[in-house]
């Protein structure tokens, strides 16, 4: 069936629910599965990673799919995607998959067409000179950032994602395509505190965050917001009711009390909080999904707040490289970075990475009681000395 | 082994639905895509277009000159539309704000899911974004294509909307990233007549779910991950399209406890493959791995060189439980003290694998910090047969549903509605016993909310009866 071409195509919109179906869901998976995954599937034995962004998987069956893993920039347009089903068609039978994490993986069944493949893939440059395709992101190494929209799309972010992410990974290029670290670090980054992305367990999460309370746009706010709704979307209870000099109803902020999660302004479009001095990036550091080992942990603020500095955000990659380099350098094979910071205690992991350890890094907000350390349990660094002296401990 | 669509799937054929002709989709040269210029100074854009890592710049500008080639005849929204993305981008740049006004109620009618209506504030200066609207589209299981699909996409995308995508966002949907408001119906009759497929999920309804790849490509898939989504997707389609929940719900599928796609930590319900039989050794691949002859861990440390391979370092010393030792040169483990945390398997994917006695363990809650901070997912079910038509987890989702409906606030998560009640009273709702593997510890505060029903003679006592045995 053809595409149609009609400015309103097939919709009617004298009958809007003529010819309408729905509830369809989505594509059936099996269709799209290469014939040599349909073949042997639920039949692998092992996998084994033969270079940097290239698997085998091994079948009972005694047949081999390789898979050759690229990194991606989330956001393609249709001449990338139109590029990627050109490589698909040339050597995979048509096929092609994005992994969860962004990556776009390209499979063929024998090492001659790997090595076809990957030749071609690393020939493909943009005319300014990136990679389209780089082969990496496997094993003990950074694969590609999950992200979120930024000022491509969002209307609530603090900072922007797809430049963040580009200019984060130019830096951490090496880590993706190789596998030298102790343990894969997964990087992911959220343009506020929604959280599309979910980073908040990454072992390094970059996070946009405002830090100017909402200004009250007091012309409109009856007009646009459920008031009792908004009041109610504060989580801290620092918004109560209010009236304008001319009477109008509105809103007042305890300003004090905000800790600047914007959940007000999702609820109402008349309490903006973006601001250029006031938003920026919070580090996160040492959480993770994954089950070995150790549970599955939080990510834990490591650097307060650092300025966007667009559009190649340099003191954010800055950061990030100080905590990838002291991790790569100290912790143990298979450690991930959280249960390394664990093991040589958060103290040590602000010792090592150079970060500076300020107040904003200790909990405050609610159950901060469950972070707090209610024992004699720590190492000296040089923050525990400057502690003694300041309260005339020690010389 | 051979899974089947619910329903008769139309088969997508490129050469059959294609709008453009090989000539419209190569129409420019090397030489002028370098000297191509957006119509807006872009500095700082162009910035990121240096580097090795992939540009979205580099790639935006080729869409925007395909476009410019295109013709407007082509095209439906205005053919300068990524070039005034890229405009609005720079000035966000420059002003340290984002551009986009806040919210706009757009949709597909009957649907009150998978449009995001976007409007930009610069609509004079960039009124080729002033509508922006999103479309998710419902991507197939694990995100496997054949290029007839992709290109028909495309084609649609070219046409009716911006050339512009995610590939994916991230809840799994595949992001068309900006129309206008008109072509919001046509998009969704060529979607579901041509493409023969729906829209995803938004709002406060069930989003799209999403799973790893499963026994597709992984040895360790304790689950048919793809089947499981596809059903639960399919079967919970007025869930997804029409919201009538609190807030929004997640289901995502982990094959294994390694949780690639992150259940645990931002799944509603995560659905993680396990197993409770024994781990599967081939005791002669583990005598290999000793000898040297296997990579450990599947070849993901070899960029560095660790030394040699010593299981008793690497494996048995950092088993969690301490339920693994050699015997006569053979790997013994104990099973049941097992956690499997799959390290073990991990290291060794050659001579350990899961069992075969497999299901899923099931976790409810999990969220990011939006409101009131971020929440792991709470093991509630430990394991669960997981075999089509999957009846016995509809019961349970089903269970939660209507308790979540009835008793929570608006934009309340599940996560935290147990948070406020206590898993007791959840545990109650799903008609399940407690265990002691749902907490970490018991608690250490006695303060427990005893029931009438559960004390003797009840709590009606009478002071006179007290005082007889008792003067002031």
């Amino acid at each position: 069936m053809k595409l149609s071409t009609e400015r309103l195509g097939r919709y009617n919109p004298e009958k809007p629910m003529e010819n309408r179906i729905t509830d369809l869901g989505p594509r059936h998976f099996w269709q799209y599965f290469p014939p040599i995954i349909q073949r042997n599937y639920g039949k692998w034995l092992y996998h084994e990673i033969l270079e940097p962004g290239v698997l085998v998987h091994v079948s009972e069956t005694g047949e081999k799919v390789y898979t050759v893993r690229c990194g991606g920039a989330r956001f393609m347009t249709t001449e990338h995607v139109r590029e990627i089903c050109e490589i698909a068609d040339k050597h995979c039978d048509g096929y092609v998959r994005w992994t969860t994490r962004n990556n776009i993986e390209f499979m063929v069944d024998s090492l001659e067409k790997v090595e076809a493949l990957k030749k071609d893939l690393q020939s493909r440059k943009h005319v300014s000179g990136s990679y389209k395709f780089p082969i990496g992101g496997t094993g003990a190494g950074v694969t590609s950032v999950v992200h979120t929209q930024g000022y491509i799309h969002c209307h609530t972010p603090a900072t922007d994602a797809s430049s963040m992410v580009k200019a984060l990974m130019d830096e951490l290029f090496e880590y993706f395509q190789s596998m030298k670290l102790p343990a894969q670090v997964r990087v992911s980054m959220a343009c506020c505190l929604n959280m599309c992305g979910a980073v908040h367990c990454s072992d390094i999460a970059l996070l946009g965050y405002h830090r100017k309370p909402p200004i009250v746009d007091n012309e409109v706010l009856e007009s646009v917001c459920e008031i009792p709704l908004v009041i109610a979307a504060c989580p801290t209870g620092a918004i109560s009711p209010s009236k304008t000099e001319t009477g109008k109803k509105t809103v007042k902020i305890k300003e004090d009390r905000c800790m600047f999660c914007g959940n007000c302004y999702t609820m109402c479009m008349a309490l903006p909080l973006a601001d250029k001095e006031g938003d920026g990036v919070t580090v996160l550091a040492g959480g993770k999904v994954s089950n070995r080992i150790t549970p599955p942990k939080f990510s834990k603020v490591v650097v307060p707040w650092l300025p966007n500095n667009f559009p190649r955000f340099p003191e954010v990659c800055d950061a990030v490289k100080k905590i990838l380099e002291a991790y790569a350098k100290d912790a143990k094979k298979y450690e991930r970075l959280g249960d390394w910071a664990e093991r040589i205690g958060w103290e040590k992991f602000f010792e090592k990475t150079g970060l500076p350890f300020t107040e904003h890094l200790i909990d405050d907000y609610r159950l901060q009681y469950d972070t707090y350390r209610t024992s004699t349990l720590f190492k000296y660094t040089e923050a525990s000395w400057e502690v003694s002296r300041a309260a005339g401990g020690i010389e | 082994m051979e899974f089947k669509p619910k329903r008769e799937e139309k088969e997508i054929k490129y050469q059959e639905t294609r709008i453009y002709s090989d000539e419209e989709l190569h129409n420019y040269t090397e030489e002028e895509l370098k000297n191509f210029k957006v119509k807006h100074p872009i500095p700082m854009c162009e910035q990121l277009e240096s580097g090795p890592w992939p540009s979205f710049v580099a790639d935006a500008k080729r869409g925007a000159l395909h476009r410019k080639k295109l013709g407007q005849d082509r095209l439906m929204i205005e053919r300068d539309v990524i070039e005034d993305l890229l405009g609005q981008l720079e000035l966000s740049f420059e002003h340290g704000e984002t551009h986009w006004k806040h919210g706009g109620i757009v949709g597909v009618f009957g649907y009150g899911g998978g449009v995001i209506g976007r409007y930009s504030d610069l609509q004079e200066q960039f009124p080729s974004i002033a509508h922006f609207h999103t479309i998710r589209v419902n991507q197939p299981a694990s995100k496997f294509y054949n290029t007839d699909y992709l290109r028909t996409l495309c084609d649609l995308w070219d046409y009716r909307g911006s050339s512009m995508l995610n590939m994916h966002g991230s809840t799994g949907d595949i992001i068309m990233l900006g129309t206008f408001t008109e072509q919001l119906e046509p998009i969704f009759f060529e979607l579901t007549h041509v493409l023969d497929q729906d829209l995803g999920g938004s709002g406060s309804n069930l989003r799209t779910p999403e799973c790893c790849l499963g026994k597709a490509r992984c040895e360790w898939s304790c689950i048919d991950t793809q089947d499981l989504c596809y059903e639960l997707t399919t079967y919970y389609q007025d869930e997804l399209h029409r919201p009538a929940f609190p807030y929004k719900f997640k289901f995502k599928f982990d094959g294994c406890p390694n949780c690639c796609v992150a259940s645990v930590a931002r799944a509603d319900i995560a659905f993680i493959g396990t197993w409770r039989d024994e781990i599967r050794i081939d005791q002669e691949a583990v005598k290999a791995y000793i000898a040297g002859e296997i990579v450990p861990n599947g070849g993901a440390h070899v960029g560095r060189d660790w030394g040699k391979f010593d299981i008793q370092k690497e494996v048995i010393d950092l088993c969690p439980t301490q339920c693994m030792w050699m015997e006569d040169g053979k790997l013994m483990i104990d099973n049941k003290e097992c956690t499997r945390c799959m390290h073990c398997i991990n290291v060794m994917p050659r001579a350990l694998r899961p069992g075969i006695d497999t299901g899923l363990s099931m976790l409810f809650g999990a969220k990011a910090p939006i409101l009131e901070g971020a929440q792991l997912g709470v093991l509630i079910i430990p394991f669960m047969k997981a075999e089509p038509p999957y009846d016995n987890i509809k019961q349970i989702i089903e269970k939660t549903w209507d308790w979540w409906m009835e008793e929570g606030k608006n934009r309340e998560r599940l996560g935290e509605l147990i948070q406020r009640y206590g898993i007791p009273k959840f545990l109650e709702v799903l008609g399940i016993p407690p265990m002691p593997q749902m907490v970490k510890e018991p608690r250490s505060n006695p303060y427990i909310f005893w029931r009438e029903e559960d004390v003797p003679g009840g709590w009606k006592r009478d002071i006179k009866d007290y005082r007889a045995r008792h003067k002031r």
